[in-house]
């Protein structure tokens, strides 16, 4: 069974964003009024598997070792069977 | 005495740093990322660059390589091991220093000439130097930014090795620009001891950090 794997990755809050913070001015420039801009990265993939949980598992695992740095980021995993 | 000088694809502070290992006195001898036998090595230096590009962190994915094994076996056996920019950034992803250095507060390539106090002349990269000692070396990073979870820690531990003087040019965590682990032997800093070798580039005190190994 094919699922679809969504993980989000955002900075601990209260971590300084920079890139945030230059989204923000810059809009002020085109005369946007906005505030706290936050940025967050999204990776999907696929994986073959019969139990989600055990995928959700291997995911957070994955997280830890790869796609974030703990020290500075949270993660949010989302697994759906693949619809197609 | 032979010195590993690690390539990732995308270091490019190799062969400036083989010169100022030889100019120290030393054998450079450059490794690629896949082997993971480093026990002919005396100490390793961990060049700048852009690693695999920077992608998903600056140091994320060389920090999975197989060399990264070869240096965690040498730094048991207490070999000196020095990370430089981007070798800084891959010391913190593997946790073999605390801290990470990640975007600059003021997100611009940072590319200068910037004052340093040596916090610390434990380690053998800055035994050369006085506790407190004002030198001078390049900065040249986008991360840089140091970031810790445990501040008081690192100062009861004596891991801070270089701040910045005078001025923080990218925001990090008490000006901190240089970290070292518990034994001293493992430091990673942001400023590039290797472009300051020789009086012909403005300073030498940068030779200081290679002759430690010895």
């Amino acid at each position: 069974m094919l699922f679809d794997i969504e993980v989000k990755i955002s900075l601990k809050s209260g971590m300084l964003n920079p890139e945030a913070t230059t989204i923000e001015r810059s809009l002020d420039l085109l005369g946007y009024k906005v505030q706290n801009v936050k940025t967050d990265d999204i990776i999907r993939f696929q994986m073959d598997g019969t139990d989600e949980e055990e995928i959700k598992n291997s995911v957070a695992d994955m997280c830890e070792r790869l796609l974030c740095n703990p020290v500075i980021h949270d993660y949010e995993i989302t697994v759906v069977k693949d619809s197609a | 005495m032979k010195i590993g000088v690690i390539r990732f694809p995308g270091t490019n502070c190799d062969r400036d740093v083989a010169k100022a290992i030889e100019l120290a006195g030393l054998t450079p001898e450059y490794i690629w990322w896949s082997e993971d036998n480093l026990t002919d090595y005396d100490g390793i230096v961990i060049p700048g660059g852009f690693s695999y590009g920077d992608y998903l962190r600056a140091g994320a994915m060389a920090s999975i390589t197989p060399v990264i094994d070869g240096i965690k076996k040498l730094v048991k056996e207490e070999k000196p091991v020095l990370g430089i920019c981007n070798g800084a950034q891959i010391l913190g992803e593997i946790g073999l220093v605390p801290g990470v250095f990640i975007t600059n507060e003021y997100p611009k390539f940072n590319c200068e000439w910037v004052d340093l106090k040596v916090s610390t002349s434990r380690t053998p990269f800055t035994k050369a130097f006085k506790n407190n000692q004002s030198i001078s070396l390049p900065i040249a990073h986008a991360e840089g930014r140091f970031f810790t979870e445990d501040i008081d820690l690192l100062k009861d531990q004596d891991q801070i090795v270089l701040q910045f003087e005078g001025k923080n040019p990218n925001g990090s965590m008490e000006a901190i620009t240089s970290v070292c682990d518990e034994s001293g032997l493992v430091v990673a800093m942001m400023p590039h001891p290797e472009r300051a070798c020789e009086d012909i580039f403005g300073s030498d005190d940068g030779l200081n950090f290679f002759k430690g190994f010895l």
